[in-house]
């Protein structure tokens, strides 16, 4: 079966994230006052073969933490995970 | 002395290195990445550049190239592995050095000279410099953020293995003003600073060209 997981790779919580700072500033500028925090990441979707869902996501942890997120810097999550047709 | 320089797609120190080890007096070469052996090499070297785009992370693609095994080996048994800039971060990704790359905290790409301090001589490469002493190399990076966690970070201290540190200001937000790191053996050394692009007076430095000697590595190590 072909499925599509959606992977969320986030900068460490507690490490300075200059990205987000930049968008923070930007738009306040832009004068959305209530803005407190903007934290930037990246969404990866990954599509694969499998048998089943608890395949897929532990094929796609083996992939976040050999390659796709750094456990020095970043966090991840495997926010879904579709079967596709 | 043989010298490897590694070249992966989007290496653009690559001959810098090249042509500062030869200048130096070693015999060096150019190995592809995806070159399984290190075809007899004393020293190798992971030049600067943009390997694979920077895509993901900077080095993060880099270190599944075929001949990072062979780096990996020659690392492990001890012997000398020189990575500057792009392969500081390509050592960091392949776990051969601790902590990781991050972008500058200023976000800008920054290229210019900067100083860096001699915070040890007791590496392969840094043996011909003397302790405190001042060198002037050039940076050109936009992910030169050194992190680590704090106990790494106490442990490079105490085992003194924060070879060089940024002095006279601090160009992309390192923690610890860290500019360059060596491994529990000692022999594998990253910094994010250029010395192979200072090592003629005619382009504002020589500092670099002492490492390049590489005086203290044994013949045949």
């Amino acid at each position: 079966m072909r499925f599509r997981g959606r992977v969320r790779v986030m900068p460490r919580a507690g490490l300075l994230d200059p990205q987000g700072h930049a968008v923070e500033q930007a738009l306040g500028a832009l004068g959305f006052i209530s803005v407190r925090q903007v934290r930037v990441g990246r969404t990866l979707e990954i599509a694969l073969e499998a048998d089943s869902e608890q395949q897929v996501r532990e094929r796609l942890r083996e992939m976040c933490e050999r390659l796709v997120a750094n456990p020095v810097t970043e966090d991840f999550s495997i926010d879904a995970v579709e079967a596709l047709s | 002395m043989k010298i490897a320089v590694v070249r992966f797609p989007g290496s653009n120190r690559d001959l810098d290195a090249y042509h500062t080890a030869r200048a130096a007096g070693h015999e060096a070469r150019l190995v592809w990445h995806r070159s399984t052996d290190l075809e007899g090499a004393d020293v190798v070297v992971l030049p600067g550049g943009f390997s694979y785009g920077d895509y993901l992370r900077p080095g993060a693609i880099a270190r599944f190239s075929p001949v990072m095994r062979a780096v990996a080996w020659h690392a492990e048994a001890g012997r000398p592995v020189l990575g500057i800039c792009n392969g500081f971060q390509i050592l960091c990704e392949a776990h051969l050095l601790p902590g990781a790359l991050v972008r500058n905290e200023g976000l800008a790409f920054v290229a210019r000279m900067v100083t860096v301090r001699v915070e040890s001589d007791a590496t392969l490469f840094t043996a011909g410099y003397r302790v405190g002493q001042e060198l002037s190399f050039p940076i050109a990076h936009g992910d030169g953020r050194y992190v680590a966690d704090q106990a790494t970070l106490d442990r490079l201290e105490y085992e003194g293995r924060v070879i060089f540190r940024y002095t006279h200001g601090n160009p992309n937000g390192a923690m610890r003003d860290i500019a360059g790191i060596t491994n529990e053996g000692r022999n594998v050394l990253g910094l994010m600073p250029h010395p192979e692009s200072a090592a003629d007076a005619l382009v504002g430095s020589s500092d670099g060209a002492t490492m390049f000697a590489l005086a203290a590595v044994p013949a045949g190590v």
